[in-house]
């Protein structure tokens, strides 16, 4: 099985770091991966976007065209990737930022307020990890398990506090519901 | 009794040098000094574009050829290579002052421990005699026919003021080798800038004003006295920048 | 063997030529081979290695050039306008024989062109690049993991023809991270190479570096001796990847991560039914020309798939002496062809019948 993902967002909303977690939550289950980031002055505030692709095999092309998932975290990024989306793929929202529902009906939609939730629950910045505990939860790639090694292995060693708000984010965005 | 013989850090390579050009004596000058440090084993030396560009057959020690102006660069290389040895450049004017002059400054601010033997005769030699970065005002030459006009030529690059500006270099310094006085002085400052390097203080330059009666058009005694005359007074003598005496300075 | 890290190609190139031996690095800021230069910054000081940060491309290859004359390992990394201005020391060190590795993550060009990924280097890398009869060995990598691979290799075949190296890569596998599994380090390649600049010690004739021959009879015979050089390294050092080549009527040819993208699409192309292979240069200098050859005996066309307006096509048709057709799918500029794109064009080439 192969799952193609992309994150998109602003520069600065952690997209990147996602992506990191997934990469690194698919090399502690030994599976084959790619990250691929958008790179260049975007990063400074513009738009960001990353590729992730999780595989029983090698991975081909690391670009995602068309991902299975895809999350964003601002408008012009669903106004771009909506019709990229594999028929079936799954799209998550952050509904904070973003005032319009998917359009296609043949993909499924889950809408998110993780920019409120981040703020609500002291742990500002860190909507990105919540709509990643949404993925954890209605995405079967991967599991819920064993997302503290992969958060550990993301988090700088000089700050060992962001361990513990980047489980309860995650843990936030896996409990949510509609 | 022995009363002149070639330095041992020359080759028996014969000079391909116009008569009476100076390159002869400032090669004299450097193989004397690191005959007299006892370096000769542990020295390295960079080549130019140029004139010299054949300094390499004529220095007994390990050269490398560099490409028009790197010298520094490749100096740089050789240093942090090898931090033991000691390392120079010969460069003439067009190489150091012109295309290398990037090279020039950032080795100089740096403060990469090399020495630099600077031989600025004011001319493009090897090519047969354009204008210079050093030319004088008014200096006539093949692409300065009407001399040297500053209005669209600029000015002259004066190295030893510029470079002595910068923080970075430990050791700058003028001479000229136009007569038996200035030559013992040279000597003197030659050896001065390769002991600085050993004692590791770092970039240390000499600027050596030199003749070029071929595309001067003058007798080698007419060149001599030309140095005196509009080079040196362009071009004023001493050493303009020296960390060993700033730092006694600042000791007292 | 260590396990297995996620590492940018970027800093897998800069781990691996450490643990090649490499202690001397040389570069100037450029997107998008950034990480390289940091990874040294912050390594090079911490094993009594050098990092210098040059005040230009041209000074840091002639820094490279000086390393290279003492013997020791030494390399440069930077992205295409920066190579362009690296070429006059190339040129001078492959004159005189020197070895080193340089770095070319590429970008889109001419000019100042794009920080997008690119393969339009080819050319430059491939053919010379600077003035001068000379080559480079250039080396493709399409992963991270051949990102530190390939380094390791460029560095020992540079050491064994006496030919400075070229890694060939693009901003996209300079980005991205994959698990690496990075060989164990090496000692330092200290060894005093019998030519080197080194000081004579008072013990031998001094050593001369150059590429400086006045006499032409002389510089005519030193680049016969150089090719005779080139020509073992196009005996001995040829490597490809090939990938369901074995019933292939169609082949499709790329390297780097034009290479993957079209192992997508020939994934793709099997499913329909096209009898379609990929053969993908890992040595893009020496050109797996043979191997191209042999493959047009029994395939009835080729694909060339580059970020390029198309240059190693060039050499496609070059090695198969035109004997099939050679067609070209082709983005330039940043932009990068998708799977369904390359398969498109594979299509197109069987004939469209089955489209």
């Amino acid at each position: 099985m192969t799952t193609e993902i992309l994150i998109a967002g602003f520069g600065g909303q952690g997209i990147l770091f996602a992506g990191k977690f997934l990469a690194n939550k698919g090399l502690l289950e030994g599976r084959h991966l790619s990250w691929l980031p958008s790179y260049g002055p975007e990063m400074r505030g513009g738009t960001a976007n990353c590729s992730v692709v999780l595989s029983d095999d090698p991975v081909g092309s690391p670009i995602v065209n068309t991902p299975d998932v895809l999350i964003v975290m601002n408008l012009p990024s669903l106004d771009k990737y909506e019709s990229a989306v594999v028929p079936g793929g799954k799209v998550f929202v952050d509904s904070t930022l973003i005032g319009r529902p998917v359009e296609r009906a043949d993909l499924t939609p889950f809408y998110v307020p993780a920019t409120r939730l981040a703020q609500e629950n002291g742990v500002p910045g860190l909507a990105n990890m919540i709509m990643v505990g949404k993925v954890l939860r209605e995405c079967d790639f991967t599991s819920f398990d064993g997302i503290e090694d992969a958060v550990r292995s993301v988090v700088s060693a000089k700050h060992p506090e962001m361990l513990d708000v980047n489980l309860k984010a995650l843990r936030l965005g896996y409990d949510y519901q509609d | 009794m022995i009363v002149f013989e070639k330095p041992k850090s020359m080759t028996e390579a014969e000079l391909h040098y116009c008569p009476g050009c100076t390159h002869g004596i400032i090669h004299r000058l450097v193989a004397e000094a690191i005959d007299a440090l006892g370096i000769e084993g542990r020295a390295i030396g960079v080549a130019p574009v140029g004139c010299a560009v054949m300094a390499y057959n004529y220095f007994a020690c390990d050269m490398v050829e560099a490409a028009h102006g790197r010298a520094p660069a490749v100096a740089t290389g050789i240093k942090r290579s090898l931090p033991e040895n000691v390392v120079f450049t010969y460069q003439g004017d067009g190489d150091l002052a012109s295309i290398g002059m990037a090279e020039t400054v950032h080795a100089a601010t740096r403060n990469e421990n090399i020495t630099v033997i600077f031989v600025n005769n004011a001319i493009y030699g090897m090519t047969g005699g354009q204008m210079a970065p050093t030319s004088l005002p008014g200096q006539v030459t093949q692409t300065s026919p009407y001399g040297r006009d500053v209005k669209t030529a600029g000015y002259p690059v004066k190295v030893a003021e510029l470079l002595s500006a910068l923080d970075g270099p430990a050791y700058i310094a003028r001479v000229a080798v136009n007569n038996v006085k200035n030559v013992r002085s040279a000597k003197k400052i030659i050896q001065q800038a390769f002991q600085n390097q050993i004692d590791g203080l770092g970039f240390s330059l000499v600027e050596v004003v030199s003749a070029c009666p071929t595309n001067w058009g003058m007798t080698p005694q007419k060149a001599l006295q030309w140095i005196d005359e509009k080079m040196i007074p362009y071009y004023p003598l001493g050493v303009y920048k020296d960390k060993r005496q700033e730092g006694e300075a600042s000791d007292k | 063997m260590g396990k297995k890290v996620l590492m940018k190609g970027n800093e897998a190139i800069a781990e691996a030529a450490i643990r090649a031996g490499c202690r001397h690095y040389f570069g100037y800021p450029i997107t998008p081979q950034t990480e390289l230069a940091a990874y040294m910054a912050k390594r090079m000081p911490k094993i009594g290695g050098t990092f210098l940060q040059a005040e230009s491309e041209i000074a840091a290859i002639n820094m490279v050039y000086g390393v290279a004359a003492t013997g020791r390992r030494v390399m440069t990394s930077s992205s295409s306008p920066g190579v362009s201005l690296k070429q006059e020391g190339i040129s001078y060190i492959a004159g005189s024989d020197l070895p080193c590795l340089i770095v070319n993550v590429q970008r889109g060009g001419p000019g100042l062109g794009g920080i997008q990924p690119s393969q339009s280097d080819y050319f430059q890398a491939t053919k010379g690049g600077g003035h001068g009869d000379y080559h480079l060995i250039v080396l493709a990598p399409s992963s991270v993991q051949e990102m530190a691979d390939l380094t390791g290799l460029a560095f020992d075949l540079a050491d064994k023809y006496l030919v400075p190296s070229m890694l060939l890569a693009d901003g996209t596998i300079g980005q991205m991270m994959e698990p690496v599994e990075l060989a164990e380090g090496r000692e330092p390649v200290f060894t005093e190479k019998d030519w080197a600049v080194t000081g004579t010690k008072g013990a031998r004739k001094h050593h001369i570096v150059n590429s400086l021959y006045l006499v032409p009879e002389e510089l005519e015979a030193k680049n016969f001796e150089r090719f005779a050089r080139y020509a073992e390294i196009e005996k001995n050092e040829v490597r490809y990847e090939s990938f369901m080549m074995e019933d292939a009527e169609y082949c499709v040819v790329a390297f780097g991560i034009a290479a993957r993208i079209s192992k997508n699409a020939v994934v793709a192309a099997r499913k329909e039914g096209l009898k379609v292979g990929l053969i993908r240069p890992i040595t893009l200098w020496p050109f797996p020309k043979q191997v191209l050859a042999d493959a047009a005996k029994h395939v009835k066309g080729f694909l060339s798939v580059e970020l390029s307006m198309g240059q190693m096509v060039e050499d496609v048709k070059l090695a198969i002496d035109c004997s099939r057709k050679v067609a070209l799918c082709r983005r330039t500029g940043g932009m990068i062809m998708s799977p369904d794109e390359v398969l498109e064009q594979i299509r197109l080439l069987a004939g469209g019948d089955n489209a």
